[in-house]
């Protein structure tokens, strides 16, 4: 079981992806902006953050830099949530410090499979 | 595990709708030209957001038609395309269409999909005769995702070296993590290499200086070991190449991204098989689908902030009855001004209790006002007028039931000063009027009641046409000195307008008379001022709630009826030499100088053993629709805060009689329709 | 307020055993000046004692008023000046029978005055149901879905949807008033 940190403006999709992990046991925290992601990290740690890029307030990207720079966030995995496919769209999230994406859309078997490979 | 996605589906519908709403008024707010990149940035999350949604729920229509749009707006944000007037056009008319489109799979209705493939055509042929134009030789991003390289179905075993750069760990990825994923693939053995350590005293122990060759022997293919480093494909030198037979070419796994995007594809048509079958044949009529998309809610959303309150006061109200069931134990008469305490304490709490429960369903007005920006955008387009709508008071709550009645008369409203109010832009130079007109809608509380404007500084109402017309009708008598009012009030007349008439605009075959039925039927009432080439002013005034009312309890023979409060100015008793008898049935009251028609509610009512002496019973002076008249009545009892409950719904409706309420002693009273009194005794 | 329900055990209800039975049939059977009435008893919702009822202006004369059931408003039709009868003083054993009746704006809850509630009775057989006949009942046969003859006499089936349609009851009392109007001028 590990902690996650789940972060998307979409309430349907953190619904979602929040009722798949913690059916698959996981504890969740939630948040709808990086801003909300950012205070809340700043007070728990993750084993895992998985975030989407666009989103208001705060976005992903820089969201990422900002959790590398906290001493209890500088190796966490941090996935992307994003719909783009093309590499230039992914690499913008490792540029920033994440460890890898997972392309939208995606069903909660593959969300599984891919954290799961993460977290080992 | 198999994990039901289906019960998050509504969710997504409630907020792509709230996506398109906040596109919508973003793009109305977009000044063509500028590039406000705030503001395409929100109005292009929200595309991003549906098409997100859509491609998990499984809408594949919705995803790619949301991509056309979504690509747009990405080159608007980069400055790649210039935001015209044609391309917000067509993005406003995306909206409307995957607002349709939304509607109609939340109804589980079919879907337009010839609509939707010439709007996208249209978004294409945007893209691309932008992208020709600014000579930007952009390496063509196809808008739908590129097709993957056919997968090369070669599997075999691999030798792998794997040199990780320093700062792997820093974006969180593990070489273990790596193997381990591999070794799922196939048997792995694993040799490191460590000539790159350095000695210790020089060692960051956050970075990487390892490296391994591997060997995977199993039947993998070459992109499922890709795969496994796609993550680090920027972070490492990496070789994949055949262990044994013809040396493969070398790869630089530099197509990591093959993999999942098959996947991906795959799953879309997939998905796309299931929306197939969700599509029910049923036809259904496409309306005005905005009006479905926000009318069809069955749910309210209350802040949070309001339910606290509600919690407070029941948790008040526990105290209370805590408080009385103690005294009620053993009580003695020596404590019975404890107990009055208690009861006047929980009069207070079941007021405040009913107060705030009320305000649960009130809801802002912004929720009907925004849909003016697009109203006033499209129309003032269609006629050729330049037009700024000035809101507000928007956070002025009001009751949900109102909301949702009060929408279509003000649209008609607002219609009506932009096709009839304002003037074309020349006539106002003409006038020396500033050529943007105003469109003014405002919101406010007064007095126990809710009060909507909708203005113009348009050309204002003609009152000689109206006067003319009104005489032309017999609805006036000549030789008579008319208000303005009174003749203003003319264009609430079925049939009457002085207007060119059925313009594409406001010309829909519903007059102002239905506009001012619609209002009278939530309690309310209408006004209008206007000034000649100054422009015209409606004022709607509204219940606060319609579920709750402060009433006077009268009696009329045997039954006991409630007028609303609000509407009563005072109470007389008249004495006989006050009272004209004007044509023996017409009675009028003089009284302050004016005369007031007296109704005799009983002889109405056709009530039994009713006081029908003028003089010894009351007269009731009431005002609607800025007409007072009498109504006599037996005698009055208490003031009282009512419920209004339906009589139409197990009954019928009754002329005169705007509802029931429960009484005190569970007996059911009916409240009087004071407007429609007037209306009855006008009639008479 | 007291309002009395009458002890009838199984109205509302049906008995789980004989739900099986595919032409099992229940009517909840009254009597009116004499004669016997069976209302089909999944249109019964409540049986209760008369209240005082709110006299709502301008009905039709066999609309005594509406009664509050619990929150509702619920009109009260008295059956017998319905059927045209002379009406007769209520007592402790007028009861009113709140229905159903099925609308095209929607169900409606409407209470019918009775002289008193009797029984229930089981059909087993639809055909023990027999097309009324036109005859001089004081219910007219357009309100009438068939007749049961039991040893005790005959039991009229009322249909509910059309002698208590709200409209209909409106258009009729419009056609009365209009007709007593016509032979006051003949006269």
């Amino acid at each position: 079981m590990a902690t996650i940190l789940v972060v998307d403006d979409s309430a349907s999709m953190r619904q979602m992806v929040e009722f798949t992990l913690k059916e698959a046991g996981h504890q969740v925290m939630v948040a709808e902006d990086g801003q909300v992601a950012l205070n809340i990290a700043q007070g728990a740690p993750a084993d895992l953050v998985i975030t989407d890029v666009n989103m208001p307030n705060m976005d992903g990207i820089t969201l990422i830099k900002e959790l590398r720079a906290l001493p209890a966030y500088k190796f966490t995995p941090i996935l992307t949530l994003t719909t783009e496919s093309t590499a230039e769209k992914k690499m913008e999230g490792k540029g920033a410090g994440a460890t890898g994406w997972i392309v939208k859309p995606f069903n909660p078997e593959k969300l599984l499979a891919t954290v799961n490979k993460v977290l080992g | 595990m198999a994990i039901d996605i289906g019960q998050f589906v509504q969710t997504f519908f409630d907020e792509s709708l709230e996506g398109l709403d906040i596109m919508e008024a973003g793009l109305l707010a977009l000044p063509p030209g500028a590039a406000d990149l705030e503001k395409i940035n929100t109005i292009f999350r929200a595309a991003h957001s549906i098409k997100g949604g859509s491609g998990t729920f499984g809408f594949s229509e919705v995803t790619n038609f949301t991509h056309a749009m979504e690509t747009l707006l990405d080159k608007m944000r980069e400055g790649r395309l210039v935001v015209t007037s044609e391309a917000v056009n067509t993005l406003l008319e995306s909206v409307d269409c995957l607002r349709e489109m939304l509607v109609s799979l939340r109804e589980q209705a079919a879907i337009d999909e010839t609509q939707a493939e010439n709007l996208r055509a249209r978004l294409l042929r945007l893209l691309e005769q932008k992208e020709t134009a600014t000579s930007q030789a952009t390496k063509a991003e196809k808008p739908s995702a590129p097709s993957p390289p056919p997968p090369s179905p070669e599997t075999t075993d691999w030798r792998i070296e794997f040199l990780p750069h320093a700062q792997l760990m820093h974006s969180g990825n593990d070489p273990v993590r790596i193997f381990r994923e591999l070794s799922t693939l196939g048997k792995l053995a694993v040799r490191a290499d460590y000539h790159r350590l350095p000695r210790l005293a020089d060692m960051n122990p956050e970075d990487c200086y390892l490296s391994w060759e591997l060997e995977l022997r199993g039947d993998a293919s070459r992109e499922a070991v890709a795969e496994v480093f796609a993550w680090v494909e920027d972070e490492c030198d990496l070789r994949i190449e055949p262990l044994a037979g013809p040396a493969a070419p070398e790869t630089q796994a530099s197509t990591p991204s093959a993999a999942p995007e098959t996947q991906a594809s795959s799953e879309e048509t997939h998905q796309g098989e299931l929306v197939l079958e969700r599509r029910k044949s049923n036809d259904r009529r496409k309306g005005d689908r905005r009006a479905s998309a926000a009318a069809d809610s069955g749910s309210i959303r209350v802040n949070i902030d309001k339910v606290d309150a509600v919690i407070n006061l029941v948790g008040e109200l526990v105290t209370t009855q805590s408080m009385l069931s103690a005294l009620g134990t053993d009580f003695e008469m020596n404590r019975l001004d404890k107990l009055h305490e208690a009861l006047d304490q929980l009069d207070r709490n079941t007021r405040d209790l009913q107060e705030h429960v009320m305000r649960i369903r009130m809801l802002p007005v912004s929720s009907v006002f925004s849909r003016f920006a697009r109203i006033v955008h499209d129309v003032g387009g269609k006629l050729g007028k330049q037009v700024e709508l000035i809101i507000n008071g928007e956070q002025t709550e009001i009751d949900k039931t109102v909301i949702e009645k009060i929408g279509d008369p003000l649209v008609h409203l607002v219609r009506n000063s932009l096709d009839h109010g304002l003037e074309p832009p020349e006539e106002r130079i003409q006038q020396g009027k500033p050529e943007t007109g105003n469109i003014m809608l405002d919101a406010y509380h007064k007095s126990g009641s809710i009060f909507i404007e909708v203005g113009d500084d348009g050309r204002g109402l003609d009152r000689d046409a109206l006067l003319r017309k009104g005489l032309e009708n017999g609805l006036l008598k000549p030789g008579e000195d008319y208000s303005d009012e009174q003749i203003y009030e003319l264009i609430f007349h079925p049939g009457l307008s002085t207007a060119k008439q059925i313009s594409d605009v406001s010309g829909r075959g519903v007059g102002m008379d239905v506009v001012r039925r619609n209002i009278q039927d939530v309690g309310g009432n209408i006004q209008i001022a206007s000034e000649r080439g100054r422009g015209t002013k409606i004022t709607i005034c509204l219940p606060l709630t319609l579920a709750i009312l402060d009433g006077q309890l009268v009696t009329i023979g045997q039954d006991c009826y409630i007028i609303p409060l609000l509407s009563i100015i005072e109470s007389v008793q008249a004495r006989n030499e006050m009272v004209n008898r004007v044509a023996g049935k017409n009675e009028v009251l003089r009284f302050r100088g004016e005369h007031l028609p007296i109704l005799r509610l009983y002889e109405l009512f056709g009530a039994q053993g009713a006081q029908t002496d003028l003089e010894k019973g009351l007269l009731v002076v009431v005002e609607a629709d800025g007409r007072q008249v009498g109504l006599f009545v037996d005698d009055l009892l208490g003031q009282q805060q009512i419920s209004i409950k339906s009589l139409e719904k197990n009954f019928r409706r009754v002329p005169g009689v705007a509802g029931a309420t429960i009484l005190g002693d569970g007996r059911v009273g009916l409240i009087l329709d004071i407007s429609g009194l007037i209306r009855i005794n006008h009639a008479i | 307020m007291e309002t009395r329900t009458t002890d009838l055990a199984p109205v509302g209800k049906r008995n789980p055993q004989r739900e099986a039975v595919v032409e099992n049939l229940q009517y909840l059977t009254f009597n009116l000046a004499g004669e016997s009435y069976g209302v089909d008893i999944l249109k019964v919702q409540e049986i209760r004692g008369w209240v005082p009822v709110t006299k709502v202006p301008n009905a039709p004369v066999f609309v005594r008023g509406v009664m509050n059931l619990r929150g509702a408003i619920v009109p009260v039709v008295d059956l017998r000046l319905r059927f045209g009868l002379e009406s007769v003083e209520y007592t402790k054993i007028t009861v009113v029978i709140v229905v159903t009746v099925h609308a095209e704006q929607g169900d409606r809850i409407i209470g019918m005055v009775v002289d008193g509630v009797s029984d229930v009775l089981n059909i087993n057989n639809a055909a023990d149901i027999k097309e009324a006949p036109n005859f001089g009942a004081a219910a007219s046969t357009e309100f009438i879905n068939g007749l049961v003859a039991l040893d005790s006499g005959m039991v009229m089936l009322l249909d509910v949807d059309r002698l208590l349609s709200v409209e209909e009851m409106f258009s009729l009392e419009t056609m009365r008033s209009s007709s007593s109007q016509a032979m006051a001028h003949a006269s």
